[in-house]
């Protein structure tokens, strides 16, 4: 229990502090690396929560490609940083009252509530014990049969985004050359010499 | 003291509220933005698999996963505009992307 609770304070120490460095740090590089020792800890907070596939599902898909994602496009593009940083001292005043009211609020919200009492009772989907069933099989079980509509969704909506990634982010060259096959083939002659100049093509 | 449920939802919310909070202060840098997006979704998942675990309900967990999907849609989607919009003006500084405007 004492192992829990130090490790907890660990994982959400770390997890709040890389938090703020992501936002207030002054290079994006560092920012993205401080989120992705964001969503590490996030994970080892999920996995004291019991949800390890969830956990691995936020090391893979976070840390492995959104994080890099964002670091590809931060060093891809060449944009002055220091630049875009003016303002900084501007918005803080505002920023800050309403952060501070909002997470009042939340916390005003979160220390005065309780469980009604039916709902502990009767869980729609209850967790299986962990000596019969493992997570991920849990997790699996019931995606691949009362959720599928909705994981084929997910699917549908990553397709949509692949594909929308791709025709934003295609461009033609004017000046590349390209093969055209139907050209190619549709000549009237299919066999033709011409002397051509060196360095000119036809 | 035990470790309850209301300690990972005050977590959760103090990384919402620095999610909100970087969306303010990094008002011209795209960018940061979209990572505050991204620690913003990632509080909302602390948030389900909080109630997930504590009420025995797997069916939080799955929403989560659903989450997770729509958000790196999110910022493939988010990221590939940032990359057009910078080749077009060589900027992206946030203020810059009221060309539409009528």
């Amino acid at each position: 229990m004492i192992l829990q609770t130090i490790f907890f304070y660990l994982f959400s120490a770390i997890v709040i502090a890389s938090a703020l460095m992501v936002i207030s740090s002054r290079n994006p590089v560092h920012s993205v690396l401080f989120l992705i020792l964001a969503f590490f800890n996030a994970a080892g907070l999920f996995v004291m929560l019991g949800a390890e596939f969830l956990a691995m599902m936020l090391v893979v898909v976070y840390v492995g490609a959104v994080a890099v994602l964002f670091l590809f496009v931060v060093m891809m593009l060449d944009v002055d940083f220091t630049e875009l940083r003016q303002g900084f001292l501007q918005y803080l005043p505002v920023g800050a009252l309403i952060g501070i009211v909002l997470l009042a609020e939340l916390l005003i919200v979160l220390s005065g509530w309780v469980f009604a009492p039916d709902v502990l009772a009767n869980p729609v989907r209850p967790i299986p014990e962990l000596n019969q069933l493992t997570n991920t099989e849990a997790i699996g079980r019931l995606l691949y049969t009362d959720y599928i509509f909705f994981f084929q969704t997910a699917g549908f909506v990553l397709l949509v985004a692949m594909i929308g990634a791709i025709v934003l982010t295609l461009r033609h060259k004017p000046r590349v050359k390209r093969q055209v096959i139907a050209d190619q083939v549709g000549r009237s002659q299919k066999v033709e010499l011409h002397s051509v100049e060196p360095g000119k093509g036809i | 003291m035990a470790i309850g449920l209301s300690h990972y939802l005050a977590v959760a919310a103090i990384l919402f509220t620095l999610g909100v909070f970087g969306i303010f202060i990094n008002r011209k840098n795209v960018i940061v933005i979209l990572m505050s997006v991204e620690l913003i979704l990632l509080s909302v998942n602390l948030n389900l698999v909080t109630f997930s675990s504590f009420l025995g309900d797997l069916v939080g967990q799955i929403f989560a996963l659903l989450v997770l999907t729509v958000a790196a849609a999110e910022a493939a989607i988010g990221l590939a505009i940032l990359v057009v919009f910078f080749r077009n003006r060589g900027s992206i500084a946030v203020e810059d992307i009221n060309m539409m405007k009528g």
